[in-house]
């Protein structure tokens, strides 16, 4: 059933953000700790766990991945809820001390992303799109 | 009959916002196959579009939400809120190939104390240069570089006021949409097309809002690598934020 992937989606979701409470009130930390990213770890070990004892149907995974379809739509529509009119009213200093730490973010990407290429840690380029 | 619609629209804003982000992309795929000839993806146009809109409906209302201060538009921001962005981040980690994220795993955090760091020391240097030199102003519009989240955080903690603190938002949200805009167009030069160099971004460019829509408009299928490591990113910068990066600007300027 279509449920059940969704449910299982939803329950990783609230059991990794509670995660990410519990570790942000033990090191004293007003904001979640990586509490999505704890829910992606679950996600993949319990479908991993479900797959290996071929228990997930078809069904099931379609309660998962047609919120992974709908991830572009939700950033679409939380793109058209930001902020615009601060941005572009901001004074200089938001305005250049955002873009320099942007522009020095992108120099030390490229250049990690680089020394990774040429050794080897990184994986072959994704084909480009299927589409 | 506009009159009927309009109660349609306004009693059902979920399912409205539904319709109206499947318009935009569905013009922005358009746009991007035959204008640019498939060079600019749609998703990218998409969210261009949706900060276009965002500013229009500011600009219209004078208030904080974007689009989503427009009475018919208000489901734009349940669709949109930080709930539905995390579910369905959450929801790509099924796409994740487990060896491709295990390989980065360490390049990740490194990349994540790199992009806390480096943005906060930039922030510092901006405000320094333009006069400040009180340790919590500048230390919260430095922690405001990191995140707009961070920022907030670390200005109440170690009590700044509250322009500063706005200040600081208005610096994340600026590099949030930086981040959205400018990803897709650097990504060639960042090398932005696998796994771990997503991972690296991830962790580096921090904010999950810029990040997750920065890797949705360069190559979808990055995504969840990305966003693994940059939803460790506000946590991290809310506890570094007030505690070592306050103290090492205090003992510098203090």
């Amino acid at each position: 059933m279509v449920i059940l992937g969704t449910a299982l989606l939803a329950a990783c979701y609230l059991a990794g953000i509670a995660v990410g409470e519990g570790i942000a009130v033990l090191i004293g930390v007003q904001a979640n700790v990586g509490g999505v990213g704890i829910a992606m770890l679950l996600l993949i070990a319990s479908l991993h766990f479900l797959q290996k004892r071929g228990l997930y149907a078809p069904e099931t995974e379609k309660g998962v991945t047609f919120w992974a379809a709908m991830y572009i739509p939700v950033v679409v529509a939380m793109a058209s809820t930001q902020n615009v009119l601060v941005a572009v009213r901001s004074g200089p200093i938001a305005l250049i001390s955002a873009a320099a730490s942007f522009a020095v973010c992108i120099l030390f990407i490229s250049l990690i992303n680089r020394v990774i290429e040429r050794a080897h840690i990184a994986s072959a380029p994704l084909a480009s799109d299927e589409e | 009959m506009l009159h009927l619609l309009d109660k349609a629209v306004l009693e059902g804003p979920l399912v409205t916002a539904f319709a109206f982000v499947g318009v935009v992309i569905w013009i922005s795929n358009f746009l991007g196959k035959h204008l640019t000839g498939g060079r600019v993806a749609g998703s990218a146009i998409a969210v261009l579009a949706g900060l276009a809109l965002a500013w229009l409906g500011g600009a219209i209302t004078g208030k904080a939400k974007g689009l989503a201060d427009i009475a018919e538009f208000s489901g734009l921001a349940l669709m949109g809120g930080a709930m539905m962005r995390d579910f369905t981040i959450v929801s790509t980690a099924s796409e994740v190939r487990v060896e491709e994220a295990k390989k980065a795993g360490w390049l990740g955090f490194l990349a994540l104390v790199l992009g806390t760091i480096l943005p906060f020391m930039v922030g510092v240097s901006v405000a320094y240069a333009f006069g400040h030199r009180d340790p919590v102003t500048l230390a919260t519009i430095g922690a405001g570089a990191i995140t707009y989240i961070v920022g907030p955080i670390t200005g109440a903690a170690i009590g700044a006021s509250s322009d500063v603190i706005a200040l600081s938002i208005a610096t994340g949200v600026v590099k949030a949409i930086m981040v959205m805009v400018f990803t897709p167009v650097f990504a060639r030069f960042m090398r932005l097309n696998n796994p771990q160099a997503a991972m690296v971004f991830g962790g580096l460019a921090g904010t999950v809002s810029g990040v997750s829509a920065g890797l949705a408009a360069t190559d979808r299928r990055l995504v969840p690598y990305g966003a693994l490591v940059a939803t460790f990113h506000t946590g991290f910068g809310c506890l570094l934020g007030p505690s070592v990066l306050f103290l090492a600007v205090k003992a510098l300027f203090g």
